[in-house]
């Protein structure tokens, strides 16, 4: 099996891994952290969100062989105001969804930083305002069968610096 | 999963020839399709090329145009400040596609070559020519909502279900191939093909062609474009029917117009009927509606277990109208 660095939450491990493991079996299975959660396996959900080299990226639909010496950020390694804001606002009710739902917040966050539009951007050419639908399709891509969304919204407009 | 060889390309020339001389290997970048179809069963690789390192990942401005690497992301496309100026339907196309981290993952070049959504497809226990030639097809008379109305088989009904593609195909982009013979390109518009009798051939490429970058030509009118998508919910599903469009008019009049279809057949549908109609008829809803009819005119419901898919037809009116009003 070949052997890859794994750089997950500033730790670098060296593991052997079998050409058809995902990146979130990977981290689950061999390196036993368990905030990546399996909820589809197959990219429809967003409970394996996690960071890679910086970037918001589903882990189950990732081949750990292809993610040597990349950084990896899961949940339990994420310190942001983002995790605050969940608790503050009560952001979810089961709490499986949560960890993919911070990974992703970080990550959206940093896109509408750097200006990125999204499908409900009014106008391209102009930069985005963080409103309630803003959030909503950003963060589209991860569900939460709790219904925790009315919550969830907000409390990333806490985490984006806007009243909570 | 059967086991598969991982190897990192180094080049892309090297890339291509182990691809090719192995005709059970294939390809990955960003693997959002792929590496579902390998747990599905519906993929059974036996070496995959990851080729991440080695495609480009730059947007380039070149003669009036943009040279788009095949290793770009969807994300960081549709982030582009020159697509969003100067080509919004491919910037609408892909922000309305997938979700934010899939479109972090996915690339330029594998977006087109993702495959159909066809639910019989991505089951490996049943029937399906596309996936297994001859087998039938289970969709005919099946689950038809996300079917074919144009350009279908009877050996195939199922749809291509890129966003970006529709947009491409409306943008005159090309396609630039490296094969083992060498370097080559042709129009975006000729990489798909109709099902006709072989399905499980999405594109006209061979085994081992490696898609290297998608060229965008300048366009005099593509800042006036739009990308309109209708879907069961409001984002992260797939097209029921999307239109792409672009129109140029002047004095009133449609100088030109360029539109593509989603969602309704096996490949981005270029409605060449509904232009040729359109150029030098007034820019207004009743030419709209001439327009969408001509190319609605092949247009052919499927029965279906659901109640058939024949809601599309006037759906594809109504939303090409629509999205031609909005230009206007």
């Amino acid at each position: 099996m070949p052997e890859i660095t794994v750089r997950a939450n500033g730790h670098a491990r060296r593991v052997a891994v079998d050409t058809r493991s995902t990146l979130l079996d990977v981290l689950r299975e061999q390196l036993g952290d368990t905030s990546p959660k399996k909820g589809c396996d197959h990219g429809q959900c967003g409970a394996c969100t996690v960071l890679l080299s910086g970037r918001r990226v589903l882990s189950c639909l990732t081949l750990a062989v292809s993610c040597d010496d990349a950084e990896v950020t899961t949940a339990a390694g994420v310190s942001h105001a983002v995790q605050q804001a969940f608790v503050d606002h009560d952001a979810f009710q089961c709490g499986y969804c949560t960890p993919g739902q911070i990974c992703s917040a970080v990550g959206m966050l940093d896109e509408f930083a750097d200006g990125w539009p999204s499908h409900v951007t009014p106008d391209l050419t102009a930069a985005p305002e963080l409103t309630d639908d803003e959030m909503a399709e950003r963060m589209s891509g991860n569900l939460c069968r709790c219904g925790a969304y009315a919550n969830i919204v907000p409390a990333l407009r806490q985490a984006a610096g806007g009243p909570g | 999963m059967k086991p598969f060889d991982y190897r990192t390309a180094t080049d892309m020339g090297t890339a291509v020839a182990e691809v090719s001389g192995r005709p059970d290997a294939r390809f990955v970048a960003g693997g959002t399709n792929l590496v579902d179809h390998l747990k599905l069963g519906v993929a059974e690789p036996d070496l995959l090329v990851d080729i991440t390192a080695v495609t480009s990942a730059a947007v380039e401005d070149r003669d009036g145009g943009l040279w788009i690497g095949a290793g770009v992301r969807n994300s960081d496309l549709a982030a582009d400040r020159r697509v969003r100026e100067r080509y919004p339907v491919l910037a609408q196309a892909l922000l309305s596609g997938a979700s934010g981290q899939l479109r972090n993952m996915a690339t330029t070049g594998g977006n087109p070559l993702q495959r159909t959504r066809c639910v019989y497809f991505q089951d490996v226990t049943t029937p399906c020519n596309k996936r297994v030639p001859g087998s039938g097809c289970s969709a005919i008379g099946g689950y038809t909502r996300y079917h074919a109305i144009l350009g279908a088989s009877e050996h195939c009904v199922a749809t291509h279900p890129s966003d970006m593609a529709v947009a491409l195909s409306a943008l005159d982009a090309k396609v630039h191939v490296l094969t083992p013979e060498g370097e080559r390109s042709f129009p975006f518009v000729d990489l798909h093909r109709l099902p006709g009798e072989k399905p499980d051939q999405d594109t006209r490429l061979q085994h081992g062609d490696l898609i290297t970058a998608i060229e965008l030509p300048p366009s005099p009118f593509a800042q006036q474009s739009r990308y309109r998508k209708v879907r069961d919910r409001a984002s992260y599903a797939f097209a029921l029917v999307s239109v792409a469009a672009a129109l140029d008019v002047a004095d009133g009049i449609v100088r030109d117009v360029r539109i593509a279809l989603g969602g309704v057949a096996h490949t981005p549908w270029r409605a060449y009927k509904a232009e040729q109609v359109l150029r030098g008829q007034p820019a207004e809803v009743a030419s709209y509606r001439l327009a969408a009819d001509a190319e609605m005119a092949d247009a052919r419901a499927l029965d279906g277990i659901d109640g058939g898919n024949g809601f599309k037809i006037p759906l594809v009116t109504r939303t090409l109208v629509a999205t031609l009003r909005d230009l206007t």
